[in-house]
């Protein structure tokens, strides 16, 4: 073996391709089998996709880091499900790109932050953590409300996200901004739009406490309020893998 | 810097420039309402900032023909500069970072410099504006000499050098201005990473075309880690990236896999970017300094060659650890578990073929801080691999993870290792590079050794502290049986560590000022006539790698 490699380290490209090797096999045992293992990923019909506002509100939450210091990941272990609720599946995040599983709790687990606070407490919260929390040690996020949401290129982003698998319409491509604003002015025409495309469980509200005025706010507060929601499947006893 | 570049390389370098300002222009045109703009402005100015300097030296003679006589070290000394600016800067944001957990609105109430922007401020321009130009820096060095070759050209070294700090600088201020991918410590958006795969393919070819020339039958084992180092991030870099551009007049991407997969290719390319960036690449530095520092021969061949495949081979297994109780299937997580835990043993080879080339240079040790730098260095690497396989075990990694803990173990590894190991690096090389007998004062370089020692140990104790009560905290169950504290509890009782982990901080920082001081005045004190006369030729003795058998 010793005298193999006295000859193999005087060869550069032998060593190359050597290193390449036998650093290969370990990344393609582990990754390539989750794309074609059916379990991998549970089977869950009734799994809603974003909408355009809760879209451009991950990448908000993207932007700012939020990941940083939370996760999006409930851990098969007792004192989590107690305190976050049912562990995370992995259909759950089957259309994040990327996906938002986090490292660390500086903040708490947000997986199935949705629907716990109110609209409200969500735009206090992000103006302010220490108007609703004293000890937080969050940071202020006032600009979420001055600044006004960019809807112009959400069709691409849209067309982006289908692009790389997740099964947006042309119809919904082409509302893309439409029903960024349509989702938060209840009771309108595009309100209705909204909930046609994107079903009968979509929430639609006045988010960021702005009405008139389309801010990154709503957009943030549409993504929260949406975390853990998108499918019933972890709720259920047993869950059915595969196909 | 120009006049060493022949007349060809002075052309090819405006082509390169030239074509480098067209992108720049078409991101700040078409991108104008889009965070890119600013990015393409950047680029623009870098672009004619470079072609306005290569005009200004074009009509300079050109380098002699003899001047593949002496090793080409202008870039080396110029990525050791670049290193610790970046050095200086990456501590200064990370102290930062640690005194916003203490009082949160230190930001000033800007956008840019909310924590989730400049937390990957800090990592990027800790791991990659520093360490990334020390190990360019070093491994040009150290591949020359023990080569016994000198770099092939004039223009591919500083193509590489100033590429990857173009792209270090789309990184930091991109995150500032909101672009991010969002996947840990591969932050930056499509067009960098376009870039530094650029920049990477000609890296490697420096490597492959001065190994081609090489005087020495044998590749030095310094340079087998450089190389993985190089090779294997270059996969992971390309893997984990790929990603669809919304547009290519926009920042914004959206990674090619979702979910499971995605997470597992993160933490593939997070656990191995620790491999073969922050360990590889190190160990080649640790594999030329160290022995020629001490004047003794690596103590065991085939130690090291057990240890470099080993590393080479378990590392990359080892990622999904990072993934224990979630939704990835369960088969993958054992795997990382049992390669994590083997992963121990070509570890302690290495440190331990480090600790034994020591032996009989301990008095070395003992009066010589940058000789210390080295041994510290070797001791934090094997205290935190022993740590980073104990934390991969699944019962110990459901307390650790998601905790302080984890970040305690990456800065035993970062500043006790990496940057140990490239402080003592640093301080050897530049009097050899600059031809100057000893370091400006050895007094600071004592002083800086002290301060970075302490500044770890209060570090890490701060954060092993704070890890362990905060994953007890969220376990706790009271008499009846539900939980203990709220999750605001663990956050409260957090406080006193985190002010305890901004001291150590800041004292590893003012250690990293003193070492930058020191390196500029042994630098500005250097005599220019002298360093022309000083031989450097590619045979000297001096330049002969520790004897391999």
């Amino acid at each position: 073996m010793f005298g193999f490699h006295y000859r193999l380290e005087r060869k550069a490209v032998g060593l190359v391709l050597a290193i390449i090797g036998v650093a290969s096999i370990g990344g393609i045992v582990e990754i390539a089998p989750l794309f074609t293992i059916h379990q991998t990923v549970e089977h869950a019909p009734d799994m809603r996709l974003y909408t355009p506002l809760e879209l451009a509100g991950r990448n908000i939450y993207i932007r700012e880091g939020c990941y940083a210091c939370h996760s999006q990941m409930i851990r098969t272990l007792r004192d989590e499900v107690e305190r976050y609720g049912p562990y995370s599946l992995a259909v759950e995040s089957k259309y994040d790109h990327p996906m938002l599983w986090g490292s660390k709790r500086t903040g708490p687990d947000l997986a199935r932050i949705g629907g716990k606070y109110s609209d409200e407490w969500h735009v206090a919260h992000l103006n302010n953590p220490r108007d609703v929390v004293s000890e937080s040690v969050m940071p202020a996020y006032g600009w979420l409300t001055r600044n006004k949401l960019r809807t112009d290129d959400l069709g691409q982003h849209l067309k982006a996200q289908r692009a790389v698998g997740v099964p947006y319409t042309d119809e919904m491509i082409a509302n893309a901004a439409a029903d960024a604003s349509g989702q938060t002015t209840p009771d309108t025409s595009g309100a209705e739009g909204v909930v046609k495309r994107y079903g009968k469980d979509t929430h639609v509200g006045t988010f960021g406490g702005t009405p008139g005025k389309l801010t990154e706010m709503d957009a943030l507060v549409a993504y929260l309020q949406i975390l853990g929601r998108l499918t019933d499947a972890a709720q259920k006893p047993v869950v059915a893998a595969g196909d | 810097m120009i006049n060493q570049l022949t007349k060809n390389e002075r052309q090819l370098s405006l082509i390169i420039l030239l074509a480098l300002t067209l992108c720049g222009l078409w991101f700040a045109i078409a991108g104008r309402n889009d965070p890119i703009g600013p990015h393409g402005v950047l680029i623009t100015l870098a672009g004619i900032f470079g072609i306005v300097g290569v005009f200004s030296g074009y009509f300079s003679p050109e380098p002699s023909e003899n001047r593949f006589d002496r090793y080409y070290d202008e870039p080396s000394k110029a990525g050791i500069i670049l290193a610790m600016v970046w050095a200086v800067f990456g501590l200064f944001v990370g102290d930062w970072v640690a005194w916003l957990l203490v009082n949160p609105d230190l930001t000033f109430d800007a956008e840019w410099s909310s924590f989730g922007r400049i937390r990957p401020v800090h990592t990027t321009a800790v791991i990659f504006g520093f360490g990334g130009n020390a190990l360019i820096a070093t491994s040009l060095y150290v591949l020359q000499r023990t080569s016994r070759a000198r770099l092939p050209d004039q223009l591919s070294p500083w193509f590489v050098l100033l590429g990857y700090n173009l792209f270090c600088v789309l990184a930091v201020t991109g995150y500032m201005m909101g672009i991010t991918q969002s996947k840990e410590y591969a932050e930056p958006e499509w067009y960098a990473d376009i870039w530094l795969v650029i920049v990477w393919v000609v890296y490697f070819i420096i490597y492959l075309r001065t190994l081609a020339r090489r005087k020495e039958p044998h590749i030095y084992v310094a340079n087998w880690y450089y190389m993985a180092f190089i090779l294997v991030v270059a996969v992971l870099h390309i893997v984990n990236n790929l990603a669809v551009p919304v547009s290519f007049a926009g920042a914004k991407s959206y990674s090619l896999f979702s979910g499971v997969q995605d997470a597992m290719t993160e933490w593939w390319y997070g656990h191995n970017a620790v491999a073969f960036f922050l360990t590889a690449g190190f160990l080649g530095m640790l594999y030329y300094y160290l022995p020629v520092r001490a004047g003794r021969p690596i103590y065991s061949y085939r130690l090291s060659i057990i240890s470099f495949w080993g590393i080479t081979f378990f590392y990359m297994w080892a990622g999904s650890h990072h993934l224990h109780y979630t939704a990835l299937p369960q088969w993958v997580q054992t795997l990382g578990m049992t390669f994590s835990l083997m992963l121990l043993v070509p570890s302690w080879a290495s440190a331990g073929n480090a600790l034994l080339t020591l032996n009989g240079a301990w008095h070395k040790v003992r009066d010589d801080a940058t000789l210390r730098f080295m041994m510290v260095a070797v001791v934090f690497y094997g205290l935190s691999t022993f740590e980073g396989s104990f934390m991969a075990i699944r019962p110990v990694n459901s307390l650790s993870h998601y905790t302080d803990w984890t970040v305690g173990h990456v800065h035993a590894g970062a500043l006790g290792w990496v940057a140990m190991i490239t402080f003592g690096a640093i301080y050897a090389s530049v009097p050899w590079l600059w031809k100057r007998p000893a370091m400006y004062s050895a007094k600071l370089v004592e002083a800086h050794f002290w301060l970075a020692l302490m500044g770890t140990i209060v570090y890490v104790f701060a954060m092993w502290n704070s890890g362990i009560i905060q994953g007890l905290m969220w376990r706790t169950y009271n008499e009846s049986g539900t939980l203990a504290y709220s999750f605001i509890d663990s956050s409260v009782a957090m406080h006193p560590y985190y002010i305890a982990r901004a001291v150590g901080g800041l004292l590893f920082l003012i250690g990293a000022i003193a070492g930058s001081y020191n390196i500029w005045m042994t630098i500005r004190t250097a005599p220019r006539a002298a360093a022309e006369k000083t031989p450097d030729r590619p045979e000297p003795f001096l330049a002969r790698p520790p004897v391999l058998e």
